[in-house]
């Protein structure tokens, strides 16, 4: 296999500002804000418009020549100024692209002093996150607006209420956020969830369109996430900054799982909620266990031994993988194009008694990934759109999963997360290894029950 | 007054001023000259419109930017070379294949076009500088793939921290005995894509063109701004070789390198996006004497009549007859295709926000199919795409568009050939058959309005206000058009089908819009359940 130092050939990442701007999508009323040129703006609204099929509202300081010599400052009061006036959101999520971090615009004091010349009107919010794009990935972006959310607006407060809980559920598709509100609810609690894109980008066609859909997690109760009595974060990579700044800044303890995905991340996120505030899980949704791990055993001849490549998102891959071992299947190649050790260390654990030698890969690339197919094919693909290059290369099925998907329906309306969402991500896969034996059986194999 | 059908009720000079009447004062003004309304498609009558200025900071717009024009439209169609991103991750990933240029390898079967390649620069190559990791990334590219070329683009935080990629191209170009072309199109240059558009044509004119005499035979042709999206070129040059008509390169379209070096021993330029390249047209003909003629190979009538400018450039009668054989036949077939979609959009409005040349072809097509355009617009274009090439001597180079280089060009000692004789020439440019090009206004006609780089508010008072029944624009717009219940095409990368260009590409938009309009769904939008009178549904309860 040829070592490049070098270069990237493709990439199983994209830049920061990306995720920042969709977790700034998860609040009520706010407009993503893109602080550079306006080709990056226009790049991840469209990148994000072709996963959701949704709108994807954002606007830019739009640098030119002259603001990328002599700074950003005149663009940003300018921006605002116009913004407020001609969209009038309630919050301004403002995210720097590589240009503007490059220059070094300072974006707090920049809008501070916006806000002292009148610049900001009375009760509207400008919120930041600092998303240089030569560090980390979409992932970190996301992770750093969500901290911004936390540091902007989580209030400290002396009382706690115990049956509220703040949810930060990672970098997840409006679906899931959507189920795990439903899940934390169903057992009586007060879910703050943020961000939360459900409603905002998987709104309904009714003829009207609405810049400010009603979904989102609103201000007020952003500023009450303080006297939550506890913090469920979801994913190492994409939650756990915002989650450790409220304890410190407000007293709130947390606890890290993984996203929940399958089996036993769905019982650790309940157990954690549980543990923290003494609501249980209701009847109702244990029959969902139950339902799952009876599909899972089911279907288990379809998927014991089966070897799979995973590749996308460090919080998704580490996951889904668990999951995939949890059913006897072999996740052999994991990739993620995020760097961060922790990745190779969780999965060494999670595929430590499965009874095969994965490789583990932070920091790499698809093009990597086909190359380790290449020596040694799998049965399975699963990941984003990108993979379908490999998949027909291979001649191998594959299941898209993660961000993004461009060329497949459902991600961003059906759940993977919870048990219920376990079932649809389980049937996914199960028919898509059905569909391959039918088409690959010769005429004397070819069964009508399988 | 419009005499259109969304005429009654809608007086387009108040809607300007009330939809300007939104921004702050400054902007108001600023957006005030980007917009007019058609009073008269006579000629003579000029009217101006502002274009290729800022967007306003601020304002959520259509546009993206230079990388955007270099690399993601007119470098990256080129499928047998290696195209590397020198900068994050990010913008090489967003231009992945997103255009759907589509590209079909030679004899060499050479093939890179559903690669991204990118340098994902990291801070410490922002602090520290990232030629060396440039140069190393040739390096691999080239070891690992051996394309015919490669091309390396410059992003914004390149530019910032000074890296001469231009240098490292050349450095490793002779290291490695492959053509490595770099462009400074770091994306805050100019305005728009559109600056990247001619830092691309540049370079492919000073560094590929003219650099093989490789003779071309019979009357051949090169085609300049055709991206092959959805396979439009293919389409195109069925039709071309049916006709006869070779094609000696496309630009940049299912784009091979080798057909660039020695595109200047072809006889005739045929321009479709004019904004886009027609920077490679102009220096072409100067220096090598090929002659260029705008065409549009979007809309049956339109493509005829290219095709006809086509046989009046070669003016010989065995073309002339077989070209008109083939117009005769292909029109044929397209009509009848078209003539039961006709029947269902005949008198339907359309309005087109896009690039910087669809926005006008279409209205050709929509004509076609009896569809009306009532309003229009361009996301980066310049005044002459608007007003026509005479207003070229009237733009004032500001201090955006200064930055981008202009070519100092001579003919060339040894190859410049005149394709004509002076006299016919000068009639072909008399007939505008050469090197004209009106502009989208005068086929918009009264009372038609005309927005340059339309915002969203703009774009949504429009909707509500004249009420289209389609609206043709880009991925960042379609979705929320159609929450209003209006169907929207892309006309960037036509929403996963095509091709749309010549006979057979007019049949399969009609389709595809007979298919958008008519689709019983959008019956299905609006709230089915009627409200029960209050009196039987409650108590009472609130007397
Ligand atoms: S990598 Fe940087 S310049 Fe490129 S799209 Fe992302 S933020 Fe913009
Ligand atoms: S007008 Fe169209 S083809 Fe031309 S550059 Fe624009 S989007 Fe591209």
């Amino acid at each position: 296999m040829t070592t490049r130092q070098a270069l990237r050939v493709n990439p199983a990442k994209t830049c920061q500002p990306i995720g920042a701007m969709y977790a700034a999508l998860g609040i009520n009323r706010c407009l993503p804000h893109s602080h550079g040129s306006q080709g990056c703006c226009s790049y991840h609204r469209s990148h994000l418009t072709r996963h959701y099929k949704e709108p994807v509202m954002a606007s830019t300081s739009s640098f030119t020549e002259g603001a990328s010599v002599f700074g950003g400052s005149p663009n940003l009061r300018q921006s605002l100024k116009t913004i407020f006036q001609v969209y009038d959101p309630d919050v301004v999520a403002v995210h720097t692209t590589c240009l503007s971090e490059t220059i070094g615009d300072d974006i707090p004091t920049i809008v501070k002093k916006a806000a002292d010349d009148g610049i900001v009107p009375e009760g509207k919010w400008v919120i930041h996150a600092s998303t240089p794009s030569y560090v980390g990935s979409h992932v970190t972006g996301f992770s750093n607006m969500v901290k911004g959310m936390a540091s902007y607006f989580t209030r400290e407060s002396s009382v706690k209420h115990k049956d509220q809980v703040n949810i930060l559920p990672g970098y997840v598709e409006p679906s899931d956020m959507r189920e795990i509100k439903g899940m934390v609810s169903e057992m009586g609690l007060k879910p703050l969830v943020f961000p939360d894109t459900s409603d905002v980008l998987d709104t309904p066609k009714t003829g009207e369109y609405h810049m400010y859909p009603r979904g989102g997690i609103t201000v007020p109760d952003l500023m009450k996430t303080g006297s939550s009595l506890h913090t469920m974060a979801l994913g190492q990579f994409s939650s756990l900054d915002a989650a450790s700044y409220m304890d410190h800044k407000a007293n709130v303890p947390f606890t890290l799982v993984d996203i929940p995905i399958g089996v036993k991340a769905t019982d650790r996120f309940l157990q954690g909620i549980m543990d923290a505030t003494g609501a249980e899980p209701t009847g109702s949704m244990l029959d969902d266990r139950g339902r799952l791990v009876d599909m899972m055993t089911d279907y288990q001849h379809y998927l014991y031994g089966k070897k799979v490549a995973l590749w996308g998102d460090p919080d998704q891959v580490i996951s889904l993988a668990e999951f995939l071992v949890s059913m006897g299947m072999k996740p052999v190649y994991l990739v993620t194009g995020t760097p961060g050790k922790v990745f190779e260390k969780r999965l060494t654990s999670i595929t430590s008694d499965g009874n095969f030698e994965p490789v583990i890969a932070q920091n790499q690339d698809l093009f990597y990934l086909h190359q380790l197919i290449k020596n040694e094919p799998v049965d399975l693909l699963m990941g984003n759109t990108y993979g379908k290059y490999i998949a027909r290369a291979e001649d191998i099925p594959f299941v898209r999963y993660g961000f993004p998907i461009l060329d497949r329906a459902g991600h961003s309306y059906f759940p993977s997360v919870g048990y219920r969402g376990g079932m649809h991500l389980l049937s996914t896969i199960v028919n898509t290894i059905l569909d391959r034996m039918d088409r690959d059986a010769p005429e004397e194999r070819f069964e009508l029950v399988l | 007054m419009s005499d259109l059908k969304t005429g009654p009720g809608v007086d387009l000079d108040e809607f300007i001023e009330e939809t300007i009447s939104i921004y702050p004062a400054k902007v108001a003004k600023k957006r005030r000259g980007h917009m007019l309304v058609r009073d008269g498609g006579q000629e003579g009558l000029n009217q101006t419109i502002n274009a290729n200025a800022r967007s306003v900071p601020g304002i959520i717009t259509q546009r993206g930017c230079c990388y955007a024009g270099c690399k993601g439209v007119v470098i990256g169609p080129y499928g047998d070379m290696v195209h590397i991103t020198h900068g994050p991750v990010g913008c090489g990933f967003y231009s992945w294949m997103t255009r759907r240029n589509l590209f079909r390898p030679g004899p060499d079967k050479k093939n890179y076009s559903q690669y991204c390649f990118s340098t994902d620069m990291q801070e410490h190559d922002i602090i520290f500088g990232g030629e060396k990791k440039l140069k190393q990334a040739i390096r691999e590219a080239y070891e690992t793939f051996r394309p015919n070329a490669i091309s390396v683009h410059a992003t914004c935080p390149v530019g910032l921290i000074g890296d001469d990629v231009a240098a490292v191209a050349r450095e490793a170009e002779k290291e490695l005995g492959v053509k490595v072309l770099a462009f400074n199109c770091e994306g805050y240059k100019g305005v728009s894509q559109s600056a990247g558009h001619h830092i691309a044509n540049n370079r492919l004119f000073s560094d590929v063109v003219g650099t093989k005499d490789q003779a071309v035979e019979g009357y051949s042709v090169n085609v300049l701004g055709e991206y092959n999206i959805g396979g439009d070129a293919w389409e195109i040059e069925r039709v071309l070789e049916k006709c006869g008509i070779k094609v000696a390169a496309t630009f940049s379209g299912d784009g091979k390198y080798e057909t660039m070096t020695y595109a200047h021993m072809a006889s005739l330029n045929l321009v479709m996006c004019h904004r886009s390249i027609n920077y490679l047209a102009e220096m072409m003909e100067t220096k090598y004497g090929i002659p260029w003629a705008k065409v549009n190979f979007i809309g049956i009538r339109a493509m005829s009549k290219s095709l006809r400018k086509i046989a009046a450039f070669f003016d010989d009668p065995e073309l002339t007859s077989r070209i008109e054989q083939v117009i005769a036949e292909e029109e044929k077939l397209a009509l009848d295709g078209i003539a039961p979609y006709r029947a269902r959009l005949e008198g339907k409005t359309a309005m087109l926000f896009v690039g910087g040349s669809r926005a006008h072809h279409y209205q050709d097509l929509l004509r076609d199919l009896g569809m009306i355009p009532v309003a229009a617009g361009y996301e980066f274009a310049h005044r002459d795409d608007y007003e026509g090439r005479q207003a070229l001597k009237d733009i004032k180079l500001d201090a955006d568009s200064r930055n981008i280089e202009e070519l100092k060009v001579n003919p060339d000692p040894d190859r410049y050939r005149p394709r004509l004789s002076p006299e016919k020439l000068e009639q072909l440019e008399k007939d505008k058959v050469l090197k004209s090009y009106d502009g989208m206004l005068p086929d918009m006609p009264q009372g038609t309005l005309v927005v340059d780089d339309i915002s969203h508010v703009e774009l949504e008072r429009l909707i509500l206000t004249l009420k289209p029944d389609l609206l043709l624009s880009g991925i960042k717009d379609k979705y929320i058009i159609e929450k209003f219940g209006v169907p929207s095409k892309q006309l960037h990368n036509y929403d996963y089908s095509g091709p749309f260009a010549g006979y057979r590409g007019a049949v399969n938009f009609a389709g595809e819009i007979d298919m958008m309009i008519n689709n019983p769904a959008w019956k299905l939008v609006s709230n089915p359940f009627k409200r029960k009178p209050l009196l039987q549904a409650g108590l009472g309860t609130d007397q």
